[in-house]
């Protein structure tokens, strides 16, 4: 194809998706007017309903909990296709020297991994009674792992996370949550549907089975974060060998 | 709109162009950092914590470490 028929090719077809697009932006609501009706039902039934103060953890664990459980396994699916394509490939391996980084990077960087960690559980903790969830406080902690590789401590890094710990924290928790909905089988309703005692709002122990699926969700997740952390950073191990360094 | 909303909104702007403009790879892990940051402050300024928490971690920890990994593979350690 010819430089010019490429050019007409794209004005013809820019001219087209230019001209959908305006359309479609014209027709979106105005900036701050909320049309959907399931959003605002929700913001005024789910804490009577479901005794969970923060509403979005309410819907992901709860009015939603299929469509999580979906999420779920897409990053499954996603972190395995990673360890096998990269673990495959990787020999046996290298055990890199820990390089020595200045100690401000190495206090800095274990003193605020600590500090992660606990943000991570609290963030976990409290995800349906205030912003945050498992989804966020998983990878959280991975952050905070991540962090103990930056400032310079890899045995350390690789001592926290070892394989089997990683990959049974990945499964343990997708199939955690595939079993809690089987729970709610069980005692004869739909699956996924939030049994268990709601408790008093506010409180720790509220929100029936959300807490447990808010767990099992954080698990899975800071599993799959860390295990693509590790992978990556063998990756990195064994092309430093191999490049001398 | 309130003009916090517009200055932040114009700021995310700014970051993609900049992000998107970035040829050098190095600096890229840095820009797309910075980019992240004012995505957080947009999701925050929107009354989306939730949104901007996970922002703020994918952001400032998970996409600079595969961006450097990568850069590590290319050139090897320098």
């Amino acid at each position: 194809m010819t430089r010019q028929a490429r050019l007409g090719l794209f004005a013809v077809s820019a001219a087209g998706f230019g001209t959908l697009l305006l359309w479609a932006v014209a027709g979106l609501p105005d900036f701050g007017h909320y049309h959907g009706v399931y959003g605002t039902t929700l913001n005024s039934v789910a804490v009577g309903e479901r005794h969970a103060t923060n509403v979005v953890a309410a819907v992901v664990f709860d009015y939603r909990g299929f469509d999580t459980l979906g999420e779920e396994f897409i990053l499954f699916g996603s972190v395995i296709g990673v360890a096998l394509l990269l673990r495959d490939v990787r020999e046996e391996p290298h055990r890199p020297r820990d390089e020595m980084r200045s100690d401000a990077v190495r206090l800095v960087g274990l003193g605020f991994a600590g500090a992660l960690l606990v943000l991570g559980l609290y963030v976990i903790a409290h995800g349906y009674l205030t912003p945050g969830g498992g989804f966020q406080g998983g990878v959280v902690i991975a952050s905070a792992f991540a962090l103990v590789y930056l400032a310079g401590a890899y045995r350390s890094y690789r001592r926290l996370t070892p394989f089997p710990a990683v990959d049974l924290a990945e499964g343990v928790g997708a199939g955690g949550y595939a079993l809690i909905g089987v729970v709610s089988l069980l005692l004869g309703s739909a699956y996924l549907h939030n049994f268990g005692p709601l408790g008093t709002t506010g409180s720790l122990a509220s929100a029936g089975s959300i807490p447990f699926l808010n767990v099992a969700t954080a698990i899975e997740v800071s599993g799959a974060f860390v295990l693509i952390f590790t992978e990556f950073l063998e990756e990195l191990a064994v092309t430093r060998v191999e490049t001398g360094a | 709109m309130i003009p916090l909303q517009i200055a932040v909104i114009l700021l995310v702007a700014l970051g993609a162009l900049a992000t998107v403009l970035t040829r050098d790879i190095v600096r890229l892990a840095l820009v797309s950092g910075f980019y992240a940051l004012t995505l957080v402050v947009f999701f925050l300024v929107l009354q989306a914590p939730d949104v901007a928490l996970s922002e703020l971690v994918v952001g400032a920890i998970g996409f600079p470490m595969v961006i450097v990994v990568a850069i590590v593979r290319e050139r090897g350690d320098e």
